[in-house]
Parts: structure tokens; C-alpha cells; sequence
């Protein structure tokens, strides 16, 4: 157990930004915010620079698509307060299309590589980032590989095909 | 006595103090028995090939025993584990770096096909990216699969032209993975 309840700090938030963050719920102690891409930088600077909650450490920020919903991707950040021993993930969800969002590298260099890497595979724009080139797939690759939309297997293969197994 | 096994020479025509047979004959059986394997491993493939190198299996046998990390040097490229499509253009660099007469073994079932890892970082066998002389299946291969596609490799050198990348069919080959 941290050394600050959970309610303590949703309480914290929810005074300083009032209805722009909404929290989601609570699954397995780990309390979860959605907001804005408006105010993410403000929310993460809050929870990074307040005295008391002082959630310091980015464990990582990753991406999520759901095809189905209007707002399709999702930008998620873990953060980690080391001090009250806490954990808080934020998400921000974005229309496909218009999936910019601000840079968390001011707040953290850390944020660097993973932006990287959520652009790399989920094509998300962190506008600001000092250098956002795709970091882990080849730098001629077109798409964004953990889109749904994205073929799981290579439509180029053939030794899969049915009529090598008589189906 | 030695039981040792020497190669047989190539058919020719002897007599008193001369043996007649054709140039590409006797470079072919040089070549074939003096191979300089790179090992370009990336995965359990590599593995199972340290096995095929080490004393039990001892690849040196079949006069594999250098094992060049230069392409510069090497006469076969043998390409065992998964390659990344981020790898794919170094081991095609690789391949291009090595002088002429070079063969190339594909080892294993990701080297060949890509494997179980029909995904997007995978090159789906390396055959999309440099020519490929003889495919191991397996996943891993034993070493004696190993040793079996290297005599197969040994078979094409014996009976390959003396000047191989003069051919027409070799250039077009070559041309069709955009090399040269």
C-alpha cells in the first residue's frame, strides 16, 4: 500500500482541474484518468512537479486502437510516484485522422524513445518532439503496424496457403 | 594403415607421368572441399550450428574448418535464424560484399519462409532479398540436416562452371534481386 490512498489523490485532481479529467475507475488499485490532449501536459506536470504526490518516474507511454469507438486511439501514459509508492495511468483518446498531441519531452527526456515508438506503431503526432522518425520498424515502412486495420500476416506469404494442407 | 578417405580425382586421361582432366573438374573438387563458410546466425539456427561445428558433428570434416567472419574471404554465406526486415539489407550487403564464386544456404524454417513469425518486422524468407542455393528445413535442423545441406552445397560447387558469373542465366538471376 502507498502511503497516500488512492482517494487522496483523486481528490487532489479533481480539485485542481476540476471536470476536465474524468476518472474512469479504479481496475486492480490502479487508478485510471481520461482527458484531453488540451490539458495532458498540465495534468502530467501537476502530478510530476506537486510536492506531495510527486509522481516522478514515466513508467511508459503506449498507444491503443479501437476501430469501433468514435475517439479511435487511445495515447496512455503509466505514471509512478517512487516516493508514496503509487501508480496512476491517464489516457487521451484522439480521432483517427487528427491523432496530434503535445510532447511530454519537456516534462520528461524519458518521454523520447517512447513517443518514438508510439508514433513508430500507432502513427500518433507528438507535436514538439525534438526528432519523432520512426525508431523500432524499417524508415521505409509506410504504415503503422499495430493498427488494427493492419494485416496480422503477411498477404505476400504463400507456404500458408490452404491448398498446401488439401483444405 | 590410415583409414582416412580421400576424394577420388575427376575422370581424365592418365598415363606415364601426366594426368589429363578438365580445369573446371579439378578447380570444382578444390572448391568444394576448402569451403569458407560465413556464419551469419541470428538465432537458435545458430545454435544448432555451433553443434555442427563443434567435435561431435565437426563440420572441419567436409573441409568447412574456416569459418570466415569476412565476407570479403568467404565462399558461403549460410544465413541461420530469423532476419529482421530491418536486416534484411545487411545481410544483403553481406551477400554483395562477397567475391565470386559465393553460394548461399538458408537454414532453417525463418531463414527460409519466415517461419512462425509471419509478422510484420519479418522477412519472409530471405529468397525475397539475395538467391538462395540450398534450403535446410527444420526448425531448428539437426546438425545432421546441417551437414546434409552442406554436401548438397558441395555437390553444386564440384559441378559448377569455371566461371560461373559469366553466365547469362546466372547474370539475369543476379539481376532480378537488382545485385550488379
Amino acid at each position: 500500500m502507498g502511503k497516500i490512498a488512492n482517494e487522496d489523490v483523486l481528490a487532489k485532481i479533481s480539485a485542481k482541474f476540476a471536470d476536465t479529467v474524468t476518472v474512469v475507475g479504479e481496475p486492480f488499485g490502479l487508478p485510471t484518468l481520461e482527458t484531453g490532449r488540451e490539458q495532458i501536459i498540465d495534468v502530467l506536470g501537476f502530478l510530476k512537479n506537486d510536492p506531495v504526490l510527486q509522481f516522478i518516474y514515466l513508467t511508459d507511454i503506449t498507444a491503443i486502437h479501437y476501430p469501433e469507438q468514435e475517439k479511435q486511439i487511445g495515447v496512455i501514459y503509466h505514471l509512478h510516484s517512487l516516493v508514496n509508492n503509487l501508480r496512476i495511468r491517464i489516457k487521451v483518446f484522439l480521432v483517427d485522422g487528427d491523432t496530434n498531441i503535445p510532447t511530454a519531452t519537456d516534462l520528461w527526456n524519458g518521454a523520447n524513445w517512447m513517443e518514438r515508438e508510439t508514433y513508430d506503431f500507432f502513427g500518433v503526432i507528438f507535436t514538439g518532439h525534438p526528432d519523432l522518425r520512426r525508431i523500432l520498424n524499417v524508415d521505409d515502412m509506410t504504415a503503422y503496424p499495430m493498427r488494427k486495420e493492419f494485416p496480422l500476416e503477411d498477404p505476400n506469404r504463400v507456404d500458408k496457403k490452404d491448398y498446401f494442407f488439401g483444405r | 594403415m590410415s583409414d582416412i578417405k580421400l576424394v577420388d580425382a575427376p575422370a581424365g586421361i592418365e598415363g606415364a607421368g601426366f594426368f589429363a582432366t578438365a580445369a573446371d573438374k579439378v578447380l570444382g573438387l578444390a572448391r568444394a572441399n576448402s569451403l569458407w563458410p560465413l556464419p551469419f546466425a541470428t538465432s537458435c539456427c545458430g545454435i544448432e550450428f555451433m553443434a555442427t561445428a563443434a567435435s561431435h558433428y565437426d563440420i572441419a570434416r567436409f573441409g568447412a574448418e574456416r569459418m570466415s567472419f569476412s565476407p570479403r574471404q568467404a565462399d558461403l554465406l549460410m544465413v541461420m535464424g530469423t532476419i529482421s526486415k530491418k536486416m534484411g539489407p545487411v545481410l544483403r550487403q553481406v551477400y554483395i560484399q562477397m567475391a565470386e564464386p559465393r553460394w548461399v544456404l538458408s537454414m532453417g524454417a525463418c531463414a527460409s519462409s519466415g517461419g512462425i513469425f509471419d509478422t510484420y518486422s519479418v522477412l519472409q524468407g530471405i529468397d525475397e532479398i539475395i538467391p538462395v542455393d540450398v534450403y535446410i528445413p527444420g526448425c531448428p535442423p539437426r546438425p545432421e540436416a546441417v551437414l546434409d545441406g552442406f554436401m548438397l552445397i558441395q555437390e553444386l560447387v564440384k559441378s559448377e562452371t569455371l566461371r560461373r558469373r559469366n553466365e547469362p542465366k546466372y547474370q539475369k538471376l543476379l539481376a532480378s534481386y537488382g545485385i550488379q
